[in-house]
């Protein structure tokens, strides 16, 4: 509430407003108030940590990613060997971090894919509305009502079965996820416009004879980034465990390249799993803290810039 | 005569609804030459919005409908033009300001960028030609620190500054036509004459014409070249400002006169016109005042009057002046 008064206070027209500050001050009152929430905070740090420990820690291992040792092969954590090695020898920390960064790479993609995907369309339909909005929506509906993962087994498996090549799949693996992706995410960009496009400063674009591009993008979608921010947050760490179930099953990335997911995998060993748990806890973990910190981190942004969801 | 600006001819603008058709403008003509201001006046509801918003097409949708006539704008008929030829003279050729400025402005973006809108799409400016376009603006509709206020957003300002900023938009591409749709109604009374008097500096200036839609005659004193009055969709008074405030004809337009309170004169109770205005859905072939009216005839309870030149400019449609009316009865 100290932030509302604070901003009637210094919105007033005949007080003096400081021209800096006027500029940007819906985003650092936003900032702000998130600054002041201390677990999302704490969630935003270590996302970054994450990050920072994927995309620069295995600059500094001595060890690459798949480099087979047989002499070293299933040995536990150890001075050389931090995290242990796997069934090839390779060091289980520097593969950790490897896979951190395909796995985050993979979370991050397919969110800003499907909230381009989503937002675009949904925004159209809702705009445009009448047949353009039942084409899209129906083809959303679709996708909402077969449930995504046998849909993701069942592209994993084609991927498989058509032998592409493991570097590939990355990308693909990005495509699908952004896939089913966005139908959620557009129904709600959807209700957003029917609801902003009726509003007077709407009728007041059509009165400029604005063009409905600029209309579309420079007047509405600014209206929903708020809610977009939240949505994306959350969005990444709904991928990066999409990710990981995909890969855990084979039907992601699969090896050599390493992702928390297929890493895991190792779990589906009995003897590994009873004996030999530096194969799977530490990739495990990744994909909890990662996640997470993000969903709570989203969380706090919700409480900051989604006005609905003020308690 | 000199040549008409804009020029509307038997336009009727219906809403189809559930419960019947409301003839929200019904056969109104009116013309608005260059350089003058022309004020539609009439209580809520009789169809002075509908038609400005008929003229801006933006009666639009499944239940609204431009039915008939013509609205010819410097001899083009707007209604005649596709989608993209009527967005171009939107904005470009007829600007518009609304009731309520502080809804009709994006509370998302800041001031300068919604001057800057129409010169890019409109006049091909690039942005910094915009931006400093925009400011030029904002200080001709007085504001002083135009700088700081390009940069600011909606709620920052008060009414009356979001309003000047409205008419910096409506008037940023030098438009031939201003529609102003109640400019001056959620304003209070001291900026209301700030506001005025930036519309009248403007029409002297570029010689535009004003198209002003509001109930205050006390606006229409201080603005009008030229009045019409609306009553149920219908003009039933017209004529030039003077004329009219010294000699309504319309018995509507005397009871709007007297309704008005003066000032420095004490009075007990101000005057109100008996009755209410008719419910649009079930009008029947009648002078539609005929029930609010102190001088009723019987014609008027079966016919409706046409709207008749009395002299010089001036048309009223009312039975009382129609000498066979008066003969019959």
């Amino acid at each position: 509430m100290s932030a509302v008064s604070g901003n009637l206070a210094s919105g007033g027209a005949k007080t003096p407003v400081k021209a800096p500050v006027a500029k940007s001050s819906l985003w650092r009152q936003s900032i702000r108030r998130l600054m002041r929430n201390k677990l999302a905070v704490s969630g935003f740090v270590t996302v970054v940590f994450m990050i920072l420990l994927c995309f620069i820690g295995p600059l500094f291992s001595p060890y690459s990613g798949n480099h087979n040792n047989l002499a070293m092969m299933n040995k536990p954590p150890s001075a050389q060997h931090w995290l242990g090695t796997d069934k090839l020898g390779r060091d289980i920390l520097t593969r950790v971090m490897l896979a951190g960064r395909i796995s985050l790479t993979v979370g991050f993609a397919s969110m800003v894919l499907s909230v381009f995907i989503g937002s675009l369309l949904g925004a159209i339909a809702g705009y445009y509305r009448g047949v353009v909005d039942q084409i899209i929506m129906r083809i959303a509906d679709l996708l909402l009502t077969i449930p995504s993962l046998p849909l993701l087994f069942i592209a994993g498996a084609m991927l498989s079965a058509w032998k592409v090549p493991t570097d590939y799949r990355m990308y693909i693996v990005m495509l699908m996820l952004s896939v089913v992706g966005w139908p959620g995410l557009a129904r709600l960009v959807r209700g957003e416009m029917l609801s902003l496009r009726e509003r007077e400063y709407m009728q007041a674009t059509i009165v400029l004879g604005l063009r409905d591009r600029r209309k579309l993008f420079h007047h509405l979608l600014p209206n929903i980034t708020p809610l977009l921010i939240v949505i994306a947050t959350l969005n990444i760490g709904g991928s990066i465990l999409m990710e990981s179930v995909l890969s855990f099953f084979g039907l992601g990335v699969i090896q050599p390249t390493p992702t928390w997911g297929n890493m895991i995998d190792a779990a589906n060993n009995l003897i590994d799993f009873q004996e030999r748990p530096w194969l799977w806890v530490p990739p495990g973990l990744c994909i909890f803290i990662t996640v997470i910190a993000i969903n709570i981190f989203g969380d706090g942004l919700r409480d900051v810039l989604d006005p609905k969801h003020k308690r | 005569m000199a040549s008409h600006l804009l020029d509307i001819e038997h336009l009727s603008t219906y809403f189809y609804t559930e419960e019947g058709t409301v003839k929200a403008v019904d056969d109104v003509s009116l013309q608005v030459r260059k350089g003058e201001t022309v004020c539609i006046v009439g209580e809520s509801g009789c169809g002075k919005s509908i038609t400005a918003m008929s003229v801006m097409g933006l009666i639009q949708g499944p239940s609204g409908k431009v039915v008939s006539g013509k609205i010819d704008l410097e001899g083009t008929d707007l209604l005649k033009l596709n989608r993209n030829e009527r967005r171009v003279i939107r904005g470009k050729e007829i600007g518009m300001i609304f009731q309520e400025p502080m809804s009709s402005l994006n509370p998302v973006l800041t001031i300068g960028q919604q001057i800057m809108e129409p010169l890019i799409e409109h006049l091909r400016m690039s942005k910094k030609e915009a931006r400093k376009r925009a400011i030029e603006l904002i200080e001709q509709v007085g504001i002083s620190r135009a700088e700081q206020i390009a940069n600011s957003y909606p709620h920052e300002l008060s009414g009356g500054m979001l309003q000047r900023i409205m008419i910096a938009i409506a008037i940023s591409c030098e438009p031939k036509l201003l529609i102003a749709d109640e400019p001056t109604t959620a304003l209070d009374v001291t900026i209301q004459a700030q506001i005025l008097d930036i519309l009248r500096n403007f029409r002297e200036e570029t010689g535009m014409s004003i198209l002003l839609i509001t109930h205050d005659l006390g606006v229409v004193a201080e603005m009008a070249d030229y009045v019409i009055v609306m009553y149920s969709g219908k003009v039933v008074e017209e004529g030039e400002v003077t004329e009219l405030f010294a000699n309504p004809r319309h018995p509507y337009t005397q009871g709007l006169l007297k309704a008005k309170p003066i000032l420095n004169q004490r009075q007990d109770e101000l005057y109100s016109i008996p009755g209410q205005v008719p419910n649009p859905l079930d009008l029947t072939e009648s002078c539609y005042f005929h029930d609010r009216c102190e001088h009723c005839l019987e014609i008027c309870k079966v016919q409706a009057p046409e709207l008749q030149e009395l002299g010089t400019e001036q048309k009223v449609a009312c039975w009382l002046y129609e000498k066979e009316a008066t003969a019959r009865v």
